[in-house]
């Protein structure tokens, strides 16, 4: 098990937003974390990263504990985390931007930064142009090309469709498999959920920081009341997914 | 459904696990001598060694490391190097008993309540008339130096903090300079009562009490001049603005011989007197008529804040202190909210000078920068947004300034101010007795939900890293 | 004499405290970057420096005798400049563990840091005061103060090359560090995206502690060239302090280029002005130039972003 989460909770002041979240990623793979707005799927990133601080539970990463690991180690570990809203440095170059991401991988920058050009040719001809200058398109190229250089095992990926071009996430969605592919696991959080779960291997569903259903992607895709919560399909009088219930449904015993 | 219960119950202990008390001993230990428990022994002693400099004889500049050598050689450096010690001990234990003290915590924590505010507003009335009886009675058994004291360091301070505690209290502002207005209410005061103290006088001359509203006006004028343009921008800058204006006030009245008389102050204001209705009385020397016209003037202020603090006013300055940029949407004229703070304050602090100055002789020097520092600390050791621990705060702090100035000569009496001051932000930002709506604001705040300032511009975020 | 005959005298005089100036507010504007904070007890990081180095200059010149000269003037020069940047670099190091670290540990709202800086500041000058006592301390200079060569009629003597240079170096210094160096580079993620810059590996506590201690290094230094200036004394950062502020936020607070154009123009202008106006008086200048920029252009002449360094 490369990443593992064990009934995480996390808090803000008195609101409590993940409420005992357990899941996992293996090596290879690519698991998608589906919910709505507020639902906890940010916090659950910001949390592997160390960012947040669990109030209660364990999170893993290879078996071993991160409690005690100060959350800048990671990258050295090797989590990569694409940000929500993709945070790229605004006034450093796109170089600049992914020489950061290359902070703790100095010895083969020039063969990852060839790597992340020939993913996205675009980067390279924005080369010396500042991070705040690109478009939306081009900065979530640039964030998902900046946690590639530091060679991670696992990516993190905070809604990297958000707010762009339907061509746009198709490209974005192109190089997520293709980074896959290359034995990078994936755990990407979505609200475009057709789309993620295309691609991903398996998927959480969260809705107010609980995981309310789980499964492999495709039996996912074809749950009903996945179909009707996150596809937008009217499947007629299923019931829609009780929003409190504790209770993980899984979609088929494994 | 199987795979989720299992993960929810705690995982027992392994087999073989020494029983708590012999893990809590050996964990201890393991704290106390891993390379990062030394490091902090080490910095527990050179705090144990500042704080005997601190407290040690005087040195000299020709001898740099003379007042260092002194206190070393001291026996009671002993004192303090066993309080070191004992400190990194106690803290090494602190984690060992952190369950024990959370459950007491919370035990007696109040459930989190929003609006958990209001109940409190007349219960603590026998409280507040306790503390008024003694208030009242307290000067008649105090000599007469103390009663002085009572006066200049208590009362006017108590009067100065409650106007400043506006400032940072309810418009969670910063303010450094705030002495200059309570220089610009004397300086008034001199300009209107007499034609003696000051090379300049009004081309009338007025009761002290009539100068009061002149001050009062005169303060919030200079206060809105030097707030407007800094407030628009992050409220940070207005604490250095303040700073660079109270050092302007203070080396004018230095300086301007022909305005101010320069360095030898104002002498020969009139005291207090009333002549009117067939009734006449003047305040005289004596101090104790001073100290229950302060008194009933600071209660008469606490009745009022305490007031605005509820209205539609205080509300809007908690508002903008929790979520400047809702309160904004919501319709709060936040600018003018936080521009009119500024100059509740100034003109509390130009009041105070009105009494002040006819109490007694002043120059430049009572408006030093340290004086301006003087009443932050009173009011952030009392607590901030809090009008009882502000004057609680005066109180307690001024007394045992008073009380101590044998052993603690005036001028290192700011060592202890400022080490008062980083103590109460690191251990007790609230204060002595806090005020329950900011004490909740900064827990809150530093959980990451809202605010407990109005400093605008980005706070610092993820201090966990 | 008129003030276009005084011109470049005044020009040279501007030069000098500016370039002290900027040399102060670098402190300021590298916090600010970093932290979105006024560190208000800079001005006592300052002072520490100035007593660290004139002592350790005292100590070496000792009392009288005759004015060094040649290598033993660089030798005196250097050691001071040494001493007052690592006394300096000590007081922020401790300054930040002691009024800083405690208050991010709890994530505390920001009007708590600007208290506690200065219940620091408050701490530190009177701590000074009891133990160097509540005078000014001052040193012989350590070298022949003559005329090196005129500026356009103007007299450039040997102190004003020494400080301008000096200044001008650890300027540079600087700049490289920030724009070229791994720390530099780190500083900037920080300043311009704390999260994510930890997000990269960058250990943000250590680049905190870092730019306290560099901008310590250059307060203390510029403090030795203060002192041996005019002189050192428990309260002297007050004034300097303020004036180094406003040149950090003339330039654009956070702006590492700006504090040193920030500075430069403010030596300028007090000193063009102190001539015109009364002398008594100069002080006063700065902090109206402080008003007028928060008013014209609150974010500076130049912006105010860490990270345009490169």
């Amino acid at each position: 098990m490369l990443l593992e989460l064990v009934d995480v909770e996390v808090s803000y002041g008195a609101v409590t937003a993940l409420r005992g979240v357990n899941l996992t990623v293996d090596a290879g793979e690519i698991v998608t974390l589906l919910g709505a707005n507020g639902a906890g799927k940010t916090t659950t990133l910001r949390t592997i990263s160390g960012l947040l601080k669990p109030r209660r539970g364990e999170i893993r990463l290879d078996g071993e504990p991160l409690s005690r690991i100060p959350p800048h180690r990671l990258v050295e570990l090797g989590v990569a985390h694409a940000p929500e809203g993709r945070r790229i440095f605004p006034t450093m170059s796109v170089r600049e931007n992914l020489l950061m991401g290359a902070f703790h991988n100095r010895r083969h920058v020039g063969e990852d930064l060839e790597r992340v050009f020939a993913l996205f040719p675009r980067l390279k001809e924005r080369i010396s142009q500042d991070g705040g200058t690109l478009s939306g398109g081009e900065q979530q190229m640039l964030a998902i090309g900046r946690a590639l250089m530091s060679r991670p095992r696992l990516m993190l990926l905070d809604e990297p469709s958000m707010g762009l071009a339907p061509l746009v996430v198709r490209t974005i969605f192109e190089v997520i498999s293709q980074i896959n592919s290359e034995g990078v696991a994936v755990l990407l959080v979505e609200q475009n959920a057709a789309q993620a779960l295309k691609i991903a291997n398996r998927g959480y569903v969260l809705e107010t920081g609980h995981v309310v259903l789980e499964g492999p992607a495709a039996e996912l895709l074809a749950d009903d009341r996945v179909r009707q919560a996150y596809l937008g399909e009217d499947v007629g009088e299923q019931p829609g997914i009780e929003p409190d219930t504790t209770v993980v449904t899984r979609v088929r015993k494994s | 459904m199987t795979a989720t219960t299992t993960a929810t119950t705690p995982p027992a202990p392994p087999a073989g696990q020494p029983g708590p008390a012999r893990g809590a001993r050996a964990t201890l230990a393991a704290a106390l001598l891993s390379l990062n428990g030394l490091r902090r022994l080490g910095t527990y002693l050179l705090l144990g060694l500042v704080a005997a400099v601190a407290t040690g004889p005087d040195g000299t500049a020709d001898e740099p490391l003379g007042a260092v050598r002194d206190s070393i050689l001291d026996p009671r450096i002993v004192v303090f190097l066993l309080l070191a010690v004992a400190l990194w001990l106690v803290v090494a234990a602190a984690p060992l008993a952190r369950p024990l003290v959370t459950t007491l915590i919370a035990r007696v924590r109040e459930p989190v309540v929003a609006s958990g505010l209001p109940q409190h507003r007349y219960a603590p009335i026998v409280t507040n008339l306790v503390l008024l009886a003694i208030a009242i009675l307290a000067p008649l058994f105090l000599s007469g130096a103390a009663r002085q004291a009572l006066v200049n360091d208590i009362g006017i301070y108590a009067l100065l903090a409650l106007g400043l505690n506006v400032v940072i209290g309810y418009a969670g502002l910063l303010d450094l300079g705030y002495i200059a207005f309570f220089a610009i209410g004397a300086y008034a005061t001199a300009y209107f009562t007499t034609d003696k103290a000051l090379p300049v006088h009004s081309p009338f001359l007025l009761n002290p009490f009539l100068v009061m509203p002149i001050a009062l006006i005169l303060a919030a004028i200079a206060g809105v001049i030097l707030g407007g343009p800094t407030l628009r921008l992050r409220g940070d800058y207005l604490a250095i603005v303040t700073l660079g204006f109270g050092e302007i006030i203070h080396l004018i009245a230095n300086n301007a011989d022909n305005l101010t008389n320069g360095p030898r102050g104002a002498f020969g204001v009139p005291h207090l007197s009333i002549n009117m209705l067939g009734l006449e009385y003047d305040w005289g020397n004596d101090p104790m008529p001073y100290y229950y016209v302060l008194l009933v003037i600071v209660v008469a202020v606490m009745i009022a804040f305490g007031r605005l603090e509820r209205s539609r006013i205080g509300r809007s300055w908690a508002a903008i202190r929790e979520d400047e940029i809702a309160a904004e949407a919501t319709g709060v004229p936040t600018l003018k909210m936080k521009l009119l703070a500024f100059a509740i304050g100034a003109s509390v602090s130009g009041f105070a000078g009105v009494l002040f100055a006819s109490k007694q002789f002043f120059n430049p020097q009572s408006f030093s920068l340290q004086a301006s520092f003087l009443v932050v600390t009173l009011v952030i050791f009392g607590g901030m947004g809090s009008r009882l621990g502000v004057v609680v705060g005066v109180a307690v702090l001024q007394g045992l300034a008073y009380y101590l100035r044998d052993p603690v000569p005036p001028t290192d009496r700011y060592i202890y101010f400022g080490a008062v001051v980083i103590l109460m932000m690191i251990f007790r930002p609230q204060g002595l007795i806090p005020s329950r709506r900011r004490k909740r604001e900064i827990q809150l705040s530093e959980q990451g939900v809202g605010g407990a300032d109005s400093l605008g511009g980005a706070r610092p975020e993820g201090a966990q890293a | 004499m008129g003030f276009l005959d005084q011109f470049w005298q005044l020009t040279v005089d501007g030069l000098m405290s500016g370039s002290l100036y900027a040399v102060i507010a670098l402190g300021y504007t590298l916090v600010y970057g970093v932290l979105q904070l006024i560190n208000f007890a800079h001005s006592e990081v300052f002072m520490f420096g100035a007593f660290g180095g004139i002592f350790a200059a005292r100590a070496v010149m000792g009392d009288g005798g005759d004015v060094p000269s040649g290598l033993a003037s660089v030798g005196i020069v250097a050691l001071g400049l040494g001493v007052g940047a690592i006394c300096g670099a000590t007081a922020a190091f401790c300054l930040e563990r002691v009024a800083y670290r405690p208050l991010r540990k709890r994530n505390a709202p920001r009007l708590a840091y600007l208290i506690s800086a200065i219940g620091a500041s408050l701490f530190a000058v009177n701590l000074a005061g009891k133990m160097w006592e509540r005078q000014n301390v001052t040193i012989e200079t350590p070298f022949t103060n003559g005329e090196v060569f005129k500026l356009f009629g103007a007299t450039v003597n040997t102190k004003t090359v020494v400080i301008f240079a000096t200044a001008m170096a650890m300027l540079i210094m600087l700049d490289t560090l920030v724009a070229r160096t791994r720390l530099g580079q780190s500083i900037r993620a920080v300043a311009q995206d704390r999260d994510t810059a930890v997000l990269m590996g960058v250990n943000v506590e250590r680049v905190i502690v870092m730019t306290f201690v560099i901008g310590g290094l250059l307060a203390g230094a510029g403090g030795f060239l203060y002192a041996m200036t005019f002189s050192a004394a428990y309260n002297m950062g007050f004034i300097p302090g303020v004036k180094a502020f406003t040149a950090a936020v003339l330039g654009g607070i956070g702006n590492v280029r700006g504090a040193m154009l920030g500075g430069i123009v403010l030596g300028l202008v007090e000193s063009y002005g102190g001539y015109l106006f009364d002398a008594s008086y100069k002080d006063v200048i700065a902090f109206l130039v402080l008003v007028a920029i928060l008013m014209i252009r609150p974010s500076g002449l130049l912006g105010e972003k860490l990270g345009r360094a490169a």
